[in-house]
């Protein structure tokens, strides 16, 4: 696919206009995560009811797949269960080796992401948020476990 | 065989300086021959390592083809001669920063391990609680982690000489930082990001008579100018190896013969040994006391090599050469809207070191941009020097630097590259 299909307009849009950017009040999941090689930054915060991402949002420094990232996953997660979550971030990351796990209608808007495959060294951009949240629902569950 | 510099360019302008023949010159690095996608490969990534001539990797085959020994030891005719190439490589790199002596140049495998050994040798034994270590805002984070480590260790202070809104230092602040408490000033020669050329000898002076010691970063400065470690009148000095078309894993530390005989060893083994007993050893001479184990014998070889390629087309060459360039990529740089430039207008207060950003396009993308187009190699991110990009207040840069084999017409391709980028980003 090449360039066009890295840098199609749905990513530049995102990237200039964010979705859920800004805090969140008396978030339950709160997280600071960084690119150490390229200083790529997120700042990730959800709200749960339970298992449900009730509200999702973030600020980051980064670059159009890493910001466009965020602000589609953002958009997807929001609203559903941490199963969901986990789909997704299962279905992207095989998206970065070219293998598709998720239909296109599944994918939506996330689709516009596959084109990062053809490019190795962009492969962490488009993965900062999505390991960020793994992480975080992680913790959150063995934190869990750690009290019962 | 080494370039001699050519016959002056034909334009009167230019005729009184020594010119490369740039021409000849890249046709020495085998890669930049090579096309990629039908394009020529446009390689501008040269502050974080550079391409290889023929004869660099020729002297490394030729070690291992024909003479490879150990060193130091055996005593047969192979050993002796690469016992002899090997120090040779050594006399070539005193030469080259004009040293007093070959017991002051010591193999490392980089700037890195060359300041570590610094911090670890000399920095332990001569840094207590209540010193101060002085670095600039500008420094690679291979000159401030090692500091960081030595004063938290030792209960003493780093402090910072803070950079001006053009990229460059003002002395006085500089001098003005220096106090009774400071043990050692480390600072680098030129600056990765910005390409700022440093007073270290003003500072050294400074620095001395505030009875501390100074150390020089010099891994974007050797490659790129001549160096003379006698006249910047310096206590250290590092170099990469990569950095000045020798192959990776080689660098050098120059350490004053007055200082280095009061240092400690840095790493413990064979070779840095006179007499070994149950519980106690006593060391070889300088300076192989600090050159543990088995050293790096054929890339050392190849660094011997690298110098005698670049002093054969020569340093001040070289740096005029990037000093033309530079001017040109400041001035076309410039010509294009919404081009950021950091660091020092005059292209003589620089090496060939440029740093940019373009509107909101984030340096990532741009360097994705101009490779997938154009074949053009710059570098994206913070350059191992976060506290520079924070006083800048940017989160990363775009960087081209120079080098001998570089042309206008890659400063063409980078700008040509920049201009499609802003195109797919609509900037
Ligand atoms: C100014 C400066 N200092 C130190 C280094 C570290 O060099 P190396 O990675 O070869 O040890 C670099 C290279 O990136 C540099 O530009």
């Amino acid at each position: 696919m090449g360039l066009e299909g890295l840098y199609q307009e749905i990513i530049l849009d995102h990237y200039k206009n964010p979705r859920n950017r800004g805090p969140i009040e008396n978030p339950d999941i709160d997280i600071f995560e960084s690119n150490p090689l390229c200083g790529d930054e997120i700042h990730l915060q959800a709200k749960l009811d339970g298992q449900k991402l009730t509200d999702v949002r973030f600020e980051g420094k980064g670059c159009s797949i890493s910001i466009a990232s965020a602000s589609m996953m953002t958009e997807v997660i929001r609203g559903h269960s941490h199963e969901h979550a986990h789909k997704f971030i299962d279905g992207v990351r095989a998206m970065m080796h070219g293998e598709e796990k998720m239909s296109n209608e599944e994918l939506g808007d996330m689709e516009a992401l596959k084109g990062v495959a053809d490019f190795p060294a962009r492969v962490k951009c488009a993965l900062l948020a999505w390991t960020t949240l793994e992480k975080a629902l992680n913790d959150k569950l063995s934190g869990g476990k750690k009290v019962t | 065989m080494p370039l001699k510099s050519t016959a002056p360019a034909p334009d009167a302008h230019r005729a009184a300086r020594p010119s490369l023949d740039v021409d000849r010159i890249r046709r020495d690095f085998p890669i930049l021959l090579r096309e990629i996608g039908g394009k020529r490969i446009v390689y501008l990534d040269n502050p974080a390592t550079t391409q290889k001539p023929r004869t660099v990797i020729d002297a490394i085959i030729h070690f291992y083809e024909h003479y490879n020994a150990n060193v130091h030891r055996g005593a047969y005719k192979l050993a002796e001669e690469a016992t002899a190439a090997y120090e040779g490589a050594r006399e070539k790199t005193r030469a080259f920063l004009n040293a007093a002596s070959t017991e002051e140049i010591i193999f490392t495998r980089g700037t890195t391990e060359s300041i570590n050994l610094a911090a670890y040798a000399w920095g332990r034994a001569y840094v207590s609680a209540g010193d101060e270590i002085l670095v600039t805002e500008m420094e690679h984070h291979s000159n401030l982690v090692p500091w960081q480590i030595l004063v938290k260790e030792k209960q003493a202070a780093l402090k910072y000489i803070p950079i001006e809104d053009d990229g460059t230092i003002d002395l006085q602040k500089a001098v003005a930082g220096i106090s009774p408490k400071t043990r050692l000033v480390a600072i680098t020669h030129v600056s990765n990001v910005l390409g700022t050329v440093n007073p270290v000898c003003e500072i050294a002076k400074a620095a001395h008579s505030a009875g501390a010691v100074v150390l020089v970063d010099g891994a974007q400065s050797a490659p790129h100018m001549p160096v003379d470690v006698r006249a910047l009148d310096c206590d250290f000095f590092a170099l990469s190896g990569h950095k000045m078309c020798a192959p990776t894993g080689i660098g050098v530390l120059y350490v004053r013969k007055s200082v280095l005989e009061t240092m400690p060893p840095f790493h413990g083994g064979g070779d840095m040994i006179r007499q070994v007993y149950r519980d106690h050893a006593t060391w070889n001479d300088l300076p192989w006391k600090f050159e543990a184990g088995t050293p790096n014998i054929a890339d050392a070889i190849g660094l011997g090599a690298a110098i005698d390629y670049l002093t054969g087309i020569g340093l001040d060459a070289i740096r005029e050469h990037e000093i033309e360039l530079t001017r040109y990529a400041i001035q076309r740089l410039s010509a294009v809207p919404s081009v950021t430039l950091y660091g020092p207008r005059d292209a003589r207060l620089r090496a060939g070191v440029v740093s940019f950003n373009v509107g909101d396009i984030h340096p990532h993308d741009l360097a994705t941009i101009v490779d997938s187009k154009l074949n053009v190699a710059i570098r994206a991110g913070h350059h191992c020097a976060q506290p520079l990009m924070n006083r800048l207040n940017v989160p990363a840069t775009a960087r081209a630097g120079f080098y001998l084999y570089n042309t206008e017409a890659d400063v063409d391709s980078l700008v040509e590259g920049i201009v499609q980028a802003k195109e797919i980003f609509k900037v």
